[in-house]
């Protein structure tokens, strides 16, 4: 009980920080869903990079370590590293200009305004939205689980789901944006601790990392861990699209407008990579050691390795504080209740007359009253559909490839002034329609999922190698269809926006002014 | 494009192709300090190498003409009443 003691003083100090970002608010629009555009670049960073970080950053990357080994590292952290910097460079600085420029406080507004279509933005609002809510209900479901294991079952899953959702709710409803923000930079600080930590902690315990790994290297079941014998080289190469979807993930993308300056975005983007090390490294060597512990958990059990790992070998204190820190990386569902209300209230209220009819504090309450449906729903789901869980971790794999293969609709939107609104819809349309399929053809295939440690099996043995199911997976020639989902959506915008009327004088005016300035005869 | 831009966009299409280090796949060892496996230790170099590509991106094509186009006309916040 003492480590859940330690969280649920944690908790209290998260509740107070946020209380107390309402204290400093304005009370204005801009303030509540933006912290009036004023995070310096220290806080900025530690806010994004908190933001991005969920729960798998931590328990689900030891939990895949534990099943396929130090590759994990290479497909996922340090392609991240990479990608998803040169994005926040390259998608978000832009973004930041265009919110200071014109006001805009979600993704979707700038998309309504570049395409000339209220349509378009309410499609890709409604898609969105709804791949954010498994991530919401993954989270309050991990908060349950969390405190129900700290505490040996005292605190049962219901009373821990409902705790999470009571503390997130209060400090984004009363600290709006700047709670959000203040509380992921102390959420980020304590998880960028807890790896070094607990590897250091845990390590010690079990006689030294040198001979842990000498006993896995030696041992011939487990010295494939070692290695990416577990991983496929399509598998390792396609997964470099996903960390494309960081972007486009809305909570990222109206982080990025609560900037000062442009240059807070420098240290964001030097230090993101070294960040992802920070995180990324612990879990998978922790994952690895799990496996030469306890061996035998099925895909989903050895999510809670690090628990385990923690529960056996280190003090009921220090369990507990490393426990608060994995409870920081389960409550990165702030910023996603944040970014849902921002967008209810910005995209529906404010875009069908609310804010004109009822005025500015109206939708400031409006979101404050989102955040409460949205945090009840969330947890109400989490409650309902317990046993469900592998469902919502479906729809949040499915999301990522989602969110990725809409970065050629950002990409083009930002850079390509002959891009258009039936080229976007063209490519968000191919999304769905690939997630949809995806989706009906890993249900499909279930019963043919070879266990892990087997190779792939055709899904239709007359169409050969096309689909292939892995145990977890299903590829497309052995690629992970996100692939395909971004390159066709690249190609769909492209093509249709050639094909069909390019945007009119003004708004390329409007979004591209260099293009007017050559225009004009030179002096 | 500036030639700048241009040799920085060769730099990261190279960066990101070093990701595939399909030459590591099944080496266990040598462990380097007795603990990092061969696959791991070359992405731990290369997180370190994507931190170093940022910092030649941000000292050489940072995007400043964004802060001037901006218009700084926003209001310091007021306190509550």
């Amino acid at each position: 009980m003492i480590p859940a003691i330690v969280v649920f003083i944690y908790l209290g100090i998260v509740l107070y920080v946020g209380l107390f970002a309402f204290r400093k608010s304005t009370g204005s629009k801009e303030d509540f869903f933006l912290a009036s555009r004023s995070l310096g670049p220290w806080v900025f960073l530690l806010t994004v990079f908190g933001t991005n970080m969920t729960a798998f950053a931590i328990l689900g990357s030891s939990g895949l370590a534990y099943q396929r080994g130090i590759g994990v590292y290479g497909l996922m952290a340090s392609s991240s590293g990479l990608i998803i910097p040169l994005t926040i460079f390259l998608i978000g600085t832009r973004l930041w200009s265009l919110g200071k420029k014109h006001g805009y406080m979600t993704q979707v507004q700038y998309f309504r305004d570049r395409w000339e279509c209220s349509t378009t933005g309410t499609v890709i609002f409604v898609v969105t939205a709804l791949m954010m809510i498994p991530y919401i209900v993954i989270g309050m479901m991990g908060g349950g689980h969390t405190l129900e294991e700290l505490s040996g079952g005292l605190v049962p899953y219901w009373m821990g789901g409902a705790v999470v959702a009571v503390v997130v709710m209060a400090y984004v409803f009363f600290g709006g944006m700047r709670g959000v923000a203040w509380v992921n930079a102390l959420q980020t600080v304590l998880f960028l601790c807890f790896g070094a930590i607990a590897f250091y902690l845990i390590s010690r315990n079990l006689g030294g990392y040198d001979k842990i790994i000498a006993e896995i290297a030696a041992d011939p079941k487990d010295s494939a861990l070692l290695t990416r014998q577990r991983i496929s080289p399509q598998e390792f190469f396609s997964y470099a699209f996903i960390p494309l979807s960081a972007m486009m993930f809305p909570h990222m993308a109206i982080m990025c407008l609560t900037a000062e300056k442009v240059t807070s975005f420098k240290r964001t983007v030097v230090w993101y990579p070294i960040c992802i090390l920070l995180i990324w490294l612990p879990s998978v060597f922790l994952g690895v050691i799990a496996a030469h512990q306890f061996p035998g958990l099925k895909m989903g059990e050895s999510d809670d390795v690090i628990l385990r790992l923690l529960a056996g070998n280190t003090d009921v204190i220090v369990a507990g504080i490393l426990g608060a820190a994995i409870m920081a990386c389960v409550m990165a569902t702030d910023s996603q209740i944040m970014a849902l209300s921002t967008m209810f209230s910005q995209d529906v209220f404010a875009h069908y007359g609310g804010t004109k009819r009822y005025g500015d504090n109206a939708q400031v309450w409006m979101g404050r009253a989102f955040v409460i449906v949205i945090a009840v729903v969330s947890y109400v789901l989490a409650l309902a559909l317990q046993g469900q869980k592998s469902i919502f971790d479906l729809a949040i794999r499915f999301g990522f490839s989602g969110f990725a293969a809409l970065a050629p609709v950002m990409l083009a939107a930002l850079f390509w002034r002959r891009s258009n609104k039936w080229g976007a819809l063209a490519a968000v349309l191919w999304v769905v329609a690939c997630m949809a399929f995806s989706w009906w053809l890993q249900v499909h295939s279930n019963p043919l999922a070879p266990k892990p440690g087997q190779p792939p099996v055709p899904i239709f043995a007359e169409l050969g190698n096309l689909f292939l199911r892995t145990p977890s997976n299903v590829t497309v020639f052995g690629y992970m269809p996100v692939m395909f989902m971004c390159l066709g959506s690249a190609l769909w915008v492209f093509v249709v926006s050639l094909l069909t009327r390019p945007p009119s004088r003004r708004t390329i005016d409007k979004f591209f002014p260099e293009s007017k300035a050559t225009l004009l005869p030179s002096t | 494009m500036k030639t700048k831009h241009w040799l920085l966009t060769v730099w990261v299409l190279i960066v990101f192709a070093l990701h595939q280090d399909v030459w590591n796949w099944t080496k266990p060892g040598p462990l380097l300090f007795g603990m990092l496996p061969p696959g791991l230790t070359y992405h731990l170099g290369y997180s370190v190498l994507a931190a170093i590509t940022m910092v030649l991106l941000v000292k050489f094509a940072w995007p400043a003409h964004l802060e001037e186009d901006t218009p700084n006309d926003q209001q310091p916040p007021t306190k509550k009443p």
